[in-house]
């Protein structure tokens, strides 16, 4: 009985003994210097920051530790400087403002850079008029949570992306807010990793870019008024459910960007009020599977180069073109999706229309042609062409239909 | 003058035909606001019907009451009465009885579905519209003395001006769709009052972002306050030119 006790209470009381020590950083306490603590830190202890503005120009981090702020602390970087530059596995970062990173073109400074290291987490930061924010290079199994990234970028050169990862591995980014960057969140050569919750906001370029990044999920994120609101780039394997584009509209804007892609799946998504809600270029075997598309310029842009792409029970609403294409001919399929639009009938009432519903209109085709012809929106002359087309398809192609278009909303 | 306005005012008030367009906008106008679900889809639908109809009747009606009260016209002219009051009195006469259709008819839905503030461009729009068509329907009706050519003309020029100036804008612009015309066709565009009138409309739904290039230098030129000034003089222009001309033949022609 007595053994037992021994072996429980060591079972319990050990972790207080091996966890750290607490090292304070501020006015009045034992350091006044942020980096002087670090250094006098043993791994895995456990560093506290006042409230303060800290100068320390860039700040290493080489050993596993857990920094953690009181009252939003200022690490200030001076224009000048990178932040933190993180070294060493199992940091831990939490609760700073890290502001005014240096800019430079070379070696991209960041708020905070994360090298090599695996099991890093940084959480619940403010980070403020970097050049990049959270910058991951060659990392693992890190986290970045509910960190709260804005910058005030005018133009794409003169500003870093919000969390930017380069051939890193299962990562996991959540609930971060991004605004005002280059990209929101940029992924190259980053696999297996998952984006969950973010909310990206008029970022210059793109709420979130994937280049040659395979098997990544993001789900539940929010692109609203970034420059385009996602491109996929040359990756496979990346699926996309329940996000919402809301609002890229401009000249070159999209909801989402789908160049040179294969294999992922997107579904249960919201495309509201976009220029165009996908576009899809080189883009191959991808399931497009009930999502929503309302109020967009063009619903979906297909270009000829795209193949077997399965479109299946998306709805469409309120668009001025559902789907527009630059050629003749069809390889992807579409199928049981609502069209507002559609005026056939259903005389079984199995709830699919007895004929098929052409989502290309002849006005669309004459606008993929020459943009300009826009011109000509909503004017009689074209109302007269789709109906006529409607009847008698002639430029458009012949096969390009939804077969079984469902009479009701999916 | 205003004994004469009043005399063609009262006719034309009981003219069977502006009651019936009058009753003909109304219900077209309160269906498309019980029709239609989203608020700015019926506006577009309301913008279409006025690019449409109101150019037809205006032209239509103008014309023809020319020619029917030309009796009349000739009994005022034995009167010391100069000529241009008289052709003055007609054109407002008309004005005020069309415009008065389409207030009439179109305000009381607008008013009651709440949708006054975005419609102002919609009334604007058709206040325009049925002043530039009265004025080219005196145009057609002084040039033409015979009847049934001068109706088939305004026909003819509603045609053009609703279907076939799109036409040619169209092959415009496929012919030369590899040069630089975007600048030129802001011009091409003035030189039709429905055309101008729908891009105006266009550019405040912000449809210029799928234009491209294009749209680019039409958001620039009738975005802007300027552009917008410049695009109501020209409208003004289009409603006073043809009159002026009418104006000046009537007054030298030997009837």
């Amino acid at each position: 009985m007595r053994s037992l006790i021994v072996i429980l209470s060591v079972l319990f009381l050990a972790p207080l003994f091996i966890k750290g020590a607490q090292i304070r950083v501020g006015t009045g306490e034992a350091y006044k210097s942020i980096q002087l603590a670090i250094n006098a830190a043993q791994p895995y202890d456990t560093i506290h920051i006042n409230k303060g503005l800290y100068k320390e120009g860039n700040i290493q981090i080489t050993k596993p530790l857990t920094i953690i702020g009181k009252g939003w602390p200022e690490i200030d970087g001076e224009k000048k400087y990178e932040v933190f530059t993180i070294k060493a596995n199992d940091v831990i970062i939490r609760g700073l403002k890290v502001q005014h990173s240096g800019y430079a073109t070379l070696d991209d400074p960041g708020g905070i850079k994360v090298l090599e290291s695996q099991n890093v987490v940084i959480e619940n930061n403010w980070l403020f008029d970097n050049f990049f924010g959270v910058y991951l290079q060659y990392s693992k199994n890190c986290i970045v949570r509910g960190n709260r990234i804005q910058a005030y970028g005018k133009q794409e050169q003169e500003i870093g992306n919000g969390i930017h990862c380069w051939k890193s591995d299962s990562l996991i980014i959540e609930n971060n807010f991004i605004k005002g960057h280059r990209d929101g969140i940029y992924f190259e050569f980053v696999h297996y990793s998952s984006i969950h919750t973010n909310h990206a906001v008029s970022n210059i370029r793109y709420g979130l870019h994937f280049m040659f990044s395979n098997n990544d999920v993001y789900t539940e994120n929010k692109f609203q008024g970034n420059g385009a609101g996602v491109a996929v780039m040359y990756s496979r394997s990346v699926d996309m459910y329940k996000n919402i584009f809301y609002e890229n509209w401009g000249d070159a804007a999209y909801g989402l960007l789908l160049k040179e892609i294969s294999d992922g799946h997107i579904s249960g998504n919201q495309f509201t009020r976009n220029t165009v809600g996908v576009f899809m270029e080189g883009t191959n075997r991808m399931k497009v599977e009930k999502n929503k598309f309302d109020y967009n310029g063009w619903a979906m842009k297909i270009q000829a180069s795209c193949m077997e792409n399965e479109i299946k029970q998306n709805n469409f609403l309120a668009n001025t073109f559902d789907v527009s294409t630059n050629g003749t001919t069809v390889l992807n399929t579409f199928l049981h999706n609502y069209w507002d639009k559609y005026s056939g009938y259903d005389l079984n009432k199995d709830g699919i229309g007895d004929v098929p519903y052409r989502p290309l209109t002849m006005f669309g085709v004459l606008v993929e042609k020459v943009p300009a012809a826009m011109l000509l929106f909503r004017s009689f002359m074209v109302l007269l062409l789709d109906q006529s087309e409607k009847i008698f398809p002639t430029l458009t192609p012949d096969h390009f239909i939804d077969p079984k278009p469902s009479m009701k909303y999916v | 003058m205003n004994k004469i306005l009043q005399l063609i005012l009262i006719d034309i008030f009981r003219n069977r035909v502006v009651i019936a367009y009058t009753i003909l906008l109304a219900l077209a106008c309160w269906s498309i606001f019980f029709l239609e679900d989203s608020g700015n889809k019926a506006l577009v639908t309301m913008l279409n019907l006025e690019l449409l109809v109101i150019p037809l009747i205006s032209i239509l009606f103008s014309t023809i009451y020319i020619y029917n009260s030309s009796e009349f016209i000739e009994l005022l002219l034995s009167q010391p009465i100069k000529r241009s009051q008289i052709w003055i009195s007609l054109f407002f006469g008309l004005v005020i009885c069309l415009l008065a259709a389409y207030i009439v008819a179109i305000i009381p839905p607008l008013l009651l579905f709440g949708y006054i503030q975005n419609a102002l461009w919609i009334l604007l729009g058709g206040i325009l519209i049925t002043v530039i068509f009265i004025s080219i329907g005196f145009l057609i009706s002084i040039q033409q003395r015979d009847k049934a050519k001068g109706i088939g003309t305004s026909l003819l020029v509603w045609l053009f001006f609703a279907l076939l100036f799109d036409g040619l804008v169209l092959f415009i612009l496929f012919q030369f769709g590899d040069y630089p015309i975007e600048k030129p066709m802001v011009l091409v565009s003035m030189l039709s009052p429905i055309d101008l009138l729908r891009i105006m409309n266009l550019m405040q739904l912000d449809a210029s972002a799928m234009m491209g290039y294009t749209g680019a230098i039409f958001q620039q030129y009738f975005g802007s306050t300027l552009g917008t000034l410049v695009t109501l003089f020209v409208l003004v222009l289009w409603a006073l030119i043809p009159f002026l001309i009418s104006l000046r033949i009537f007054k030298r022609k030997d009837l």
